[in-house]
């Protein structure tokens, strides 16, 4: 075998090359929370910096990727460009009081077992862990909740950050901002489903998603969001507004808040009426606050959505 | 100023370079697959390089044209015809207000490319006329081309001309079997040895499920070095952390059925990542088809930045032998 073995720091962060326009950096194999905020410090920083050759940096849950332009930087050479900004922002990015992000908190409303989902999933229990039950008793069950309500309780009730965009158009990866020990993680379907309705809130791995369009999809599905988060024509103000076809932005923190049929139908008459605008806040996150104290700061955070 | 279609083909899309700058938020590139009979189209018709062309694959289209233009398919080996009457491929073609190009079967390769004067001129979206099936943007409505549809044409070109032709030496081949670069890595650790080497050691065949997004393939099966799975990956031994997917970088969901990505792709998820085809050979892969045989062969770095300076002269030579 040829040796394209890439190089890893002492830090452990791992270094590739995605054939030849891509250089792949893995901060951690695991999903944490100071993993990513050291991936966001460091993609921040390579951003500002613009580089030539730079051609796209994307920033994903514990590592990022770069699309590099090799007729005018050397991946190898990018890649000490990498390190250098890695030693300077990177594992401070846990630490240090002044790395904050500015940022938004958007409240989301999701219908949990609503019955759209509920109809494809009890279609594909075949591919199922365990097909006697539904997805959330399975996530409650092995996640050690008594219930299925306890479960949503938990899901619903702190904050998320988005770690991640991508697979398609406009799909955030939402991680809970909560320690590890109660984190959910669930695993993905053992053999993915043909069919995904479009706006299906899913779970799998340690991640929430927000599916943009129908399509196949593995996460277990757990509910539906009424507003809609890719729109390609531009309709709801919010995207008109922007002048971008998905909503979500990385690094933006999200509350999932639960909500029952009657505010669903609410909803999806304001986005049938083309008036339909998420509720968002600017706020200021800090990192290493959030790791002193992540319930007093979740509380700040998600009581700016409440003022 | 338009083409008119008469019969779709396959599946047949507008495409140009791509919609680059996005992938962070989860846009593919698409764009042309087989880059190089992309450009050199262009260059045949006198258009500057990035303009729209049309791509089909197996089955070309019949299109009618209603101005008198220039015309030229590269691409797949497939016999086209002008009012019936057989034309030269890799060779530019006047074509008169009235007349029909049409295709004839396949006989290598297995996308043809059609360029014509001024372009295909749809409108941009995020910055390019490509199609993108899947959530419908770009190209002709964000879908493929069906019967009827009018394709309105651009006034740009640069230079139309009939009778521009490429050196046979500069007409790719396509062989049944096709070899594939690739760089090993990312996430190949977390295959044993024995499946890394028998990886690069099977000839593999093109499924039916092999297009624009990927090609998946039959041949062996590999196996993973078993773990304690990182939090956040999910259970199967197939699963990493969700990341971001190199456009080109192959992964083996479940062990059987190695995949690589391709333009129209999903830019990042949870499998592992076993290496990325060189971004020169997916030319050579976008002409293999279903029932065709692959082998991936490793190279370094230094290897994979040569054949793409190779190619970029080539290419070069090809448009000054043109202009």
């Amino acid at each position: 075998m040829a040796d394209v073995t890439g190089t890893t720091t002492d830090t452990g962060t791992r270094y590739d090359f995605g054939g030849d326009e891509f250089v792949y950096v893995e901060i951690s194999p695991e999903m944490s929370l100071p993993a990513h905020f050291a991936s966001l410090a460091i993609t921040r920083r390579l951003r500002e910096e613009a580089l030539p050759g730079v051609e796209e940096i994307c920033p994903s849950n514990a590592s990022y990727m770069v699309r590099v332009d090799p007729d005018r930087i050397d991946p190898r050479d990018l890649v000490r460009e990498l390190q250098r900004i890695e030693a300077e922002v990177g594992s401070a990015a846990s630490e240090d009081p002044d790395f904050v992000v500015d940022t938004r908190i958007v409240d989301v409303p999701i219908m949990f077992a609503d019955p759209w989902t509920h109809e494809v999933l009890m279609r594909f229990r075949d591919r199922h862990q365990d097909p006697s039950g539904t997805d959330l008793d399975y996530g409650a069950r092995i996640n050690g909740y008594d219930s299925a309500e306890s479960f949503i309780a938990a899901l619903a009730g702190a904050p998320y950050l988005v770690t991640m965009m991508g697979f398609v158009p406009g799909l955030p990866w939402c991680f809970q901002l909560v320690p590890r020990e109660r984190q959910v993680e669930v695993p993905k379907y053992v053999r993915p489903r043909t069919e995904t309705p479009e706006r299906a809130f899913g779970f799998g791995g340690a991640f929430a998603v927000i599916y943009p369009v129908k399509g196949a999809g593995g996460y277990q599905l757990f509910g539906s969001a009424p507003a809609p988060i890719f729109d390609g024509a531009q309709e709801q103000p919010d995207f008109a507004d922007e002048d971008s076809v998905v909503f979500f932005r990385h690094g933006d923190l999200i509350r999932f808040r639960r909500i029952d049929q009657a505010e669903y139908d609410d909803v999806r008459g304001q986005v049938e009426a083309r008036r339909w605008r998420y509720r968002t806040r600017p706020v200021r996150f800090s990192p290493s606050r959030w790791l002193a104290d992540p319930d007093g700061t979740n509380a700040a955070l998600v009581g700016e959505l409440d003022r | 100023m338009s083409v008119l279609v008469r019969d779709p083909g396959l599946e047949t899309t507008v495409q140009d370079t791509g919609r680059l700058g996005h992938y962070a938020i989860g846009f593919p590139p698409s764009g042309a697959l087989d880059s190089y009979a992309y450009h050199v189209g262009n260059a045949l018709v006198g258009n500057a390089p990035g303009a729209a062309a049309l791509e089909a694959v197996y089955l070309g289209p019949t299109l009618e044209f209603t101005t008198d233009t220039v015309v030229a398919v590269t691409g797949a080996e497939i016999p086209v015809t002008l009012d019936g009457e057989p034309v030269p491929t890799w060779e530019s073609v006047a074509v008169r207000a009235g007349q029909t190009l049409a295709f004839g079967q396949l006989a290598g390769g297995a996308r043809p490319y059609v360029a014509v004067a001024g372009g295909i001129d749809v409108p941009p979206y995020y910055g390019s006329r490509s199609t993108y099936t899947l959530v419908g943007i770009g190209g002709f409505g964000g879908r493929a081309l069906a019967e009827g549809d009018e394709l309105p044409l651009g006034d740009a070109a640069v230079d139309p001309r009939a009778g521009r032709r490429v050196d046979e030496a500069d007409i790719p081949e396509h062989p049944t079997t096709a070899e594939l670069r690739l760089l090993v890595g990312l996430h190949s650790y977390r295959l044993t040895p024995d499946s890394l080497e028998r990886f690069t050691s099977t000839p593999w065949k093109v499924t039916p499920d092999a297009n624009r997004v990927g090609y998946r393939y039959r041949g062996a099966e590999l196996e993973f070095v078993p773990r304690e799975q990182p939090f956040g990956a999910g259970s199967d031994p197939a699963n990493v952390t969700d990341c971001g997917y190199p456009v080109g970088s192959v992964q083996v969901p479940g062990g059987v059925e190695p995949i690589v990505l391709l333009q129209d792709a999903v830019t990042g998820g949870g499998y592992a990542t076993l290496g990325t085809v060189v971004s020169v050979d997916r030319d050579r892969l976008a002409q293999t088809k279903t029932g065709d045989h692959t082998r991936f062969v490793p190279v370094d770095l230094d290897e994979a930045l040569t054949i793409r300076r190779d190619r970029a002269g080539r290419l070069d030579r090809v448009r000054r032998s043109l202009a």
